[in-house]
């Protein structure tokens, strides 16, 4: 009875591969559109524009297919943004200062994670709930700290992250697609990962094949709040402040997004990472072409959301 | 049956393809008010695909059905009801989060202007509970029922729309029997009021006993349609398999003297009670009891699943501290549960993905390699001979009976030397279940211990070495090689003989 047939390839493929077809749909379009779109230097500034939000959706691609949301990541951006420069700014201006910085960064992004998972995994609180109390928390902190205040890094050589080229290419852009790849295999070739989508697809059956049910979905928080501590570093430097009260605004509607439109279903249970980076550019994309065919920068954010409504709609065609 | 007219439903030429693939080919059944009909055949013959189409989950590729002499097109549940074809489907299909009267009542609630009269739903759902038998409250959630209440739920599910035709896809098969008394006599009822029934089983008493007739499918293909007096159950598992069965039951192997695991004195926080027994190598040990017995508690309790209140687990002679099924797989101890949708399988995963899901480590080293876990997988699929019309596919496109085939193998590739398995031939055809339990048999010759918990009788005297009866989360009786008597296990699962001295004496030597 072993057989594929046409219709079997159509099933699985069309579901599988929808983000990257919008994705080359897309892209035909935009280079009709403008002659402008493939030229070198924007397509790096699409890509470097879509780094920051696209490095936390690498995150929070584990978080939902392990069937959670974190809605904590704008405002932890904007709380590590503020320590990590705070930091650099006492220690001063040496290149010493700069890797202090983005190691506590990391630690920092990683323990707000960590943060979020123990409430999830020990107060038995959903993550809906657990994180959109800890995106209220960490903004206000951020807000205390800084007394509302931009904070502005003094450091010279910390700008070169955020804004330095290898290849013409810039550094965030080859940081948030070096991650992606490592995050790639994280998720598709270990047994973490492989955990990962049990926990989201049923957490009954997880318990009962005696994988660490609470260890993994406090891993992917803190996953989460690793990319968190990245993007921070890469977006204050490349600003060299943070401004307390926007930095990371709608962040996470953003990376949540990219992981939609890259096709993880929001219950969870499967997802890809490639599908995540997709999604990022897809969204980036949008917005260079909106603003380069000159529309209103308050319609973006309705395009953004019929997007977002098609790619969802699209999902529960396939299945 | 005498001088019937027409046919009250009438099935011509069915065909069904899935992604190409044929599952049922040009079936041809009349079936006539008021009788039991039987549906047989074995894992992935189509039956429940067949069943599905008469009532509007799938619609057939080509063919036709006549209900009362007019062609109808049953495109959808909704219509099929309103037709009056109600099913009970084969894999639970209730709203785990919703209590037992909101879930009878999915879909078609009664209602008040445009309030829900709650009342008149809780009235009608206890009396339809009561009506089985059942003792659950109609406030009741369906997460905290076990797999036989949810099974009575589904029942009453599809008895409130008091249909003309009632299918049943194996309702019995997580039943004991007198739950599935209960079920038979309300069947005789439902005859009387010439309601039609159209029952798929693997158990070929059962069949015999309540069917007027039955159809055998065999890999898609109609074999026959017999009246019962016709064919025994012998005639019955030739025409399913196509040819003569061999021994149903191996040879019982003798336990080896050593030890493997005793528990002492086990009791849970709520139905287990002093539970004390010991398992020796090689030995198949079976545990029989009525539902709310506390036999998967048990095994949960064994395997870290379930916080015990006091008793101590010795594993090969050493005290064993079991927290969590992760500590239970370090010494060995594999649990197959009962509930292979909830509990035991990702639907929406492929074979490979399920099959190595609790051996991972097995086949991962920094990678996991996949070529590794497929062949392994290719393995299984050829020792069980898993079929389905996509072995790519997820789960869910899977029949059954191959779905528990592959939850069994999922739990061999951990190499387990303490095997529990809870009812592990749910759903399975006549002829896989011989393999099984040639299966596990062998698997006991070669040392490895196997405590069998089984609803099925006739599965359990076949098989153990030793029975252990369970009532109320207490052992009751134990029985050893020609003293394993049926009557008795009945009875002491029922505690009809609990104030009988014998039986007294049983349990104190146990304990
Ligand atoms: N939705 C589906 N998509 C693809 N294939 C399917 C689907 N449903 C069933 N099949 C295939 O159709 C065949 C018949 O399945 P069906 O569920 O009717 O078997 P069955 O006779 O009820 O078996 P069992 O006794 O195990 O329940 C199987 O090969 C199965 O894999
Ligand atoms: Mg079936």
């Amino acid at each position: 009875m072993k057989s594929y047939s046409f219709e079997d390839i159509k099933r699985i493929d069309y579901s599988k591969y929808a983000p990257l077809f919008a994705l080359v749909i897309l892209i035909i379009l935009s280079a009709l559109a403008s002659e402008h779109f493939l030229k070198f230097r924007n397509i790096t500034n699409i890509l470097r524009q879509v780094s920051y939000t696209g490095t936390i959706a690498l995150g929070m691609t584990f978080v939902i297919v392990a069937a959670g949301i974190d809605l904590s990541v704008g405002s932890m951006v904007a709380l590590v943004g503020v320590l990590a420069i705070y930091l650099m700014n006492y220690l001063g201006t040496s290149v010493f200062a700069v890797v202090a910085a983005v190691f506590v960064a990391i630690l920092v992004g990683s323990l707000c994670g960590a943060v979020n998972g123990l409430i999830v995994t020990r107060g038995k609180i959903t993550s809906f709930i657990a994180t959109l109390a800890t995106m209220s928390i960490f903004r206000s902190l951020t807000l205390y700290v800084s007394e509302a205040g931009e904070v502005i890094s003094h450091n010279d050589i910390y700008p070169e992250i955020g804004g330095g080229y290898f290849l013409n290419i810039p550094y965030p852009v080859l940081i948030f697609l070096g991650l992606a790849v490592f995050f790639h295999f994280l998720l598709n070739n270990t047994a973490f990962g492989r955990h990962v989508c049990a926990v989201g697809a049923n957490r009954q059956v997880a318990i009962y094949s005696a994988i660490k049910v609470r260890w993994v979905t406090f891993m992917t928080f803190v996953i989460s709040g690793f990319t968190v501590g990245v993007t921070a570093i890469l977006l204050s430097s490349r600003l060299n402040s943070v401004s307390p009260g926007d930095a990371g605004i709608f962040y996470e509607l953003d990376a949540i997004a990219a992981v939609v439109i890259g096709g993880t279903p929001l219950a969870g249970g499967k997802g890809t990472i490639w599908g995540t980076v997709i999604g990022a550019i897809i969204l980036g994309i949008i917005n260079n072409m909106l603003n380069m065919l000159g529309v209103s920068p308050y319609l973006q954010g309705t395009v953004k959301g019929l997007i977002i409504l098609i790619a969802v709609l699209a999902q529960y065609k396939s299945n | 049956m005498a001088h019937h007219t027409d046919a009250l439903l009438s099935i011509k030429r069915i065909n069904k393809e899935f992604s190409g693939v044929l599952v049922l080919n040009d079936i041809n059944v009349d079936i006539n008010g008021g009788e039991v009909f039987g549906i047989l055949g074995e894992n992935g013959a189509g039956k429940s695909t067949l069943l599905k189409i008469i009532c509007g989950v799938y619609t057939p590729t080509s063919g036709t059905i006549t209900l009362k002499g007019t062609p109808v097109s049953i495109t959808s549940p909704m219509k099929a009801k309103r037709l009056g074809i109600s099913m009970i489907p084969q894999e639970f299909n209730l709203i785990p989060t919703l209590t037992v009267f909101e879930n009878i009542f999915l879909g078609s609630e009664i209602k008040n202007g445009a309030l829900l009269n709650k009342k008149a739903m809780r009235e009608k759902t206890s009396s339809l509970l009561a009506e089985l038998k059942t003792e659950l409250s109609p406030d009741a959630l369906i997460v905290n029922l076990s797999v036989a209440e949810k099974q009575m739920v589904e029942i009453a599910k599809a008895l409130v729309h008091e249909s003309d035709i009632l299918i049943m896809d194996e309702p019995t098969t997580v039943l004991t029997s007198v739950e599935i008394a209960v079920l038979f006599d309300l069947i005789a009822r439902l005859k009387e009021k010439n309601v039609t029934i159209l029952f798929i089983s693997h158990k070929l008493n059962e069949v015999k006993n309540i069917c007027d007739r039955i159809l055998v499918l065999r890999d898609g293909d109609q074999i026959s349609v017999n009246d019962i007096d016709e064919v025994d159950e012998q005639d019955m598992a030739r025409k399913m398999v196509g040819r003569e069965l061999s021994q149903v039951f191996p040879d019982k192997s003798v336990p080896e003297d050593e030890e493997v695991l005793r528990v002492e004195n086990l009791s849970d926080l709520k139905l287990l009670k002093n539970i004390s027994f010991s398992l020796n190598k090689g030995e198949l040990l079976g545990f029989s009891g009525l539902i709310g017995a506390g036999r998967t508690e048990l095994a949960e309790c064994i395997m870290g699943l379930r916080p015990r209140s006091s008793g101590d687990i010795f594993v090969k002679g050493e005290q064993a501290q079991i927290d969590s099924p992760l500590d239970a797989l370090d010494y060995k101890l594999a649990y197959l549960s009962e509930d292979r949708k909830g509990k035991g399988l990702l639907m929406s995963f492929g074979i490979p993905e399920n099959i190595s899901l609790i051996s991972l480590a097995k086949y991962t080293n920094l990678f996991i390699n996949k070529k590794k876990v497929q062949q392994s997988t290719d393995g299984y699929i050829e020792k069980f001979d898993i079929k389905a019309a996509s072995l790519k596919a997820e789960l869910d496109y899977f029949s059954g009976g191959n779905q528990q085939k592959v939850y069994l193998s999922k739990w061999m590739d951990t190499d387990p030397s303490i095997l529990v398995l809870d009812e592990p031939t749910r759903g399975i055809d006549v002829n896989a279940k011989r393999e099984i339990y040639h299966f596990i048999n062998s698997l006991v010759t070669q040392g490895v211990s196997c405590i069998l918990i089984s609803s099925e009788l006739e599965e359990l005297i076949g098989l153990c070495t030793r029975i252990l009866v369970m009532r109320e989360g207490r052992i009751t009786a134990e029985m050893t090689g020609e003293h394993i008597n049926e009557e008795e296990i009945m009875f002491s699962a029922a505690g009809v003989k609990d104030m009988n001295q014998t039986t007294k004496e049983e349990t104190s030597e146990i304990l």
